[in-house]
């Protein structure tokens, strides 16, 4: 997702750049595609948060976590919870793609792959460790809401596949 | 307030948060790790979607209302939940079969529900359908797995689909607050989808070599009150710190 399209205003991107995901470290806010409006108004700033999935506990620590960055410069902030319209992983930036796969999680495929390789019937995701597709679902569900584990069945490591949600 | 909308929030979202408590009772004692994740995710989804719901019941109730008092403060006969999920783990086959049963209703009542005229509603079950889905594939999976898995298996969780078949006619009751709130646009009409979700469920049953349970009682209730006698004991575990330590927080 394009942050020109979303009402972020510039001057604050270079704190929203120093707030990440706790769960994915190597992933900024920005790049997780989670925050849908950023604006100062009246010397506080209004945040629109959005949850990648509804239980997740990252979401609380992500609102501890930009309210303690600004406060570094002394600023406010105010941050609101917002549902609809509903996250999807093709808000998370192409940069942020690429750190994910190099941090070890690979990214999601497309609605129809990330199906197929979820009901194990077609080989696709790639492993993060050698690069190999031949790797089988382990588990449809990871170490979070948002990952699927796999094994590579070429060099044996296990690795997160993050699901892809639409 | 408008106790019909309230009433009808806390009817969709009881069954979301009884069953994330019982899928809850598993962490640490999954059959596998696997297994044990994936339960304990779904839960954490179902829980996420009941803290949504919850807050938007809590701005209607108003005065000092809010997530936390309304799932840890009410009385037995005020949860609204459905038979089927307050009841007991028992063995996997149980938790399997109970699941399965939930999720295919589960599905439907958020497709559904996007349509709502309520924005909130909507933008809730825009969100949660996405999570269901992985939900409705886990069970709809070893629903499967078990039935055509080994003669012990497949006869572990036909025992489970028998003993839970007869809470499954409860999930198509509409009450009185449910039928204003469907007159207005706002609920989702669960008796026209009856047909349909006997369809689907049979349509997996059939293909995990599963009996479809032939018996014509059904138990009712949760949807009034009127729970089980397992609800208590949930409830006792759901409400301790809270009864316990009134208001503490973390
Ligand atoms: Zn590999």
């Amino acid at each position: 997702m394009n942050i020109e399209s979303l009402n972020i205003e510039s001057h604050l991107i270079p704190t929203l750049e120093t707030v990440s995901d706790p769960e994915i470290p190597v992933l900024t806010v920005l790049d997780l595609g989670v925050i849908r409006e950023a604006v100062e108004k009246d010397g506080i700033i209004q945040i629109k948060l959005t949850p990648t999935y509804s239980g997740c506990p990252a979401m609380d620590v992500i609102s501890d976590d930009l309210k303690a960055a600004f406060a570094t410069i002394g600023k406010e902030v105010n941050v609101e919870l917002v549902l609809a319209p509903a996250w999807s992983t093709d808000w998370i930036s192409e940069e942020g793609l690429q750190k994910m796969e190099e941090y070890g999680i690979a990214r999601p495929l497309s609605e129809t792959a990330d199906k197929d390789v979820l009901l194990g019937q077609k080989k696709l995701v790639k492993c993060t460790n050698c690069g190999s597709t031949n790797t089988h679902l382990v588990s449809q569900f990871g170490s979070t809401a948002c990952k699927a584990l796999f094994k590579c069945d070429d060099c044996q490591e296990p690795f997160d596949y993050f699901k892809c949600l639409k | 307030m408008n106790n019909n909308l309230y009433n009808y929030i806390l009817g969709v979202a009881d069954n979301s948060l009884i069953l994330a408590q019982r899928l809850g009772e598993l962490c640490g004692h999954g059959p596998t790790l696997e297994t044990d994740i994936a339960l304990t995710n779904i839960s954490l989804d179902l829980l996420g979607q009941t803290r949504s719901y919850y807050q938007y019941a809590a701005k209607i109730k108003g005065e000092d209302a809010t997530e936390d008092s309304i799932a840890f403060l009410r009385l037995e006969r005020e949860y609204k939940n459905v038979l089927l999920v307050e009841q007991p783990n028992t063995h996997f086959g149980f938790v399997i079969a109970r699941q399965f049963l939930f999720d295919v209703y589960h599905y439907m009542i958020m497709q559904q529900l996007q349509n709502s005229k309520d924005l909130n509603l909507a933008a809730i079950a825009n969100k949660g359908i996405k999570e269901v889905s992985y939900h409705k594939r886990f069970s709809s999976d070893w629903v499967k797995r078990l039935g055509d898995g080994t003669s012990e298996s497949n006869q572990k969780i036909q025992e489970a689909i028998d003993a839970l078949w007869r809470f499954t006619d409860e999930l198509f009751d509409i009450l009185e607050a449910d039928q204003k709130m469907i007159n207005e646009g706002v609920a989702v009409d669960v008796s026209k989808l009856k047909a349909a979700y006997y369809e689907e469920v049979s349509e997996v049953l059939k293909e995990a070599n599963i009996q479809i349970p032939e018996s014509k009682y059904f138990t009712r209730g949760g949807k009034k009150g009127i729970h089980s006698e397992h609800m208590g004991y949930l409830l006792a575990d759901l409400q301790y710190m809270q009864r316990t330590y009134p208001n503490m927080t973390w």
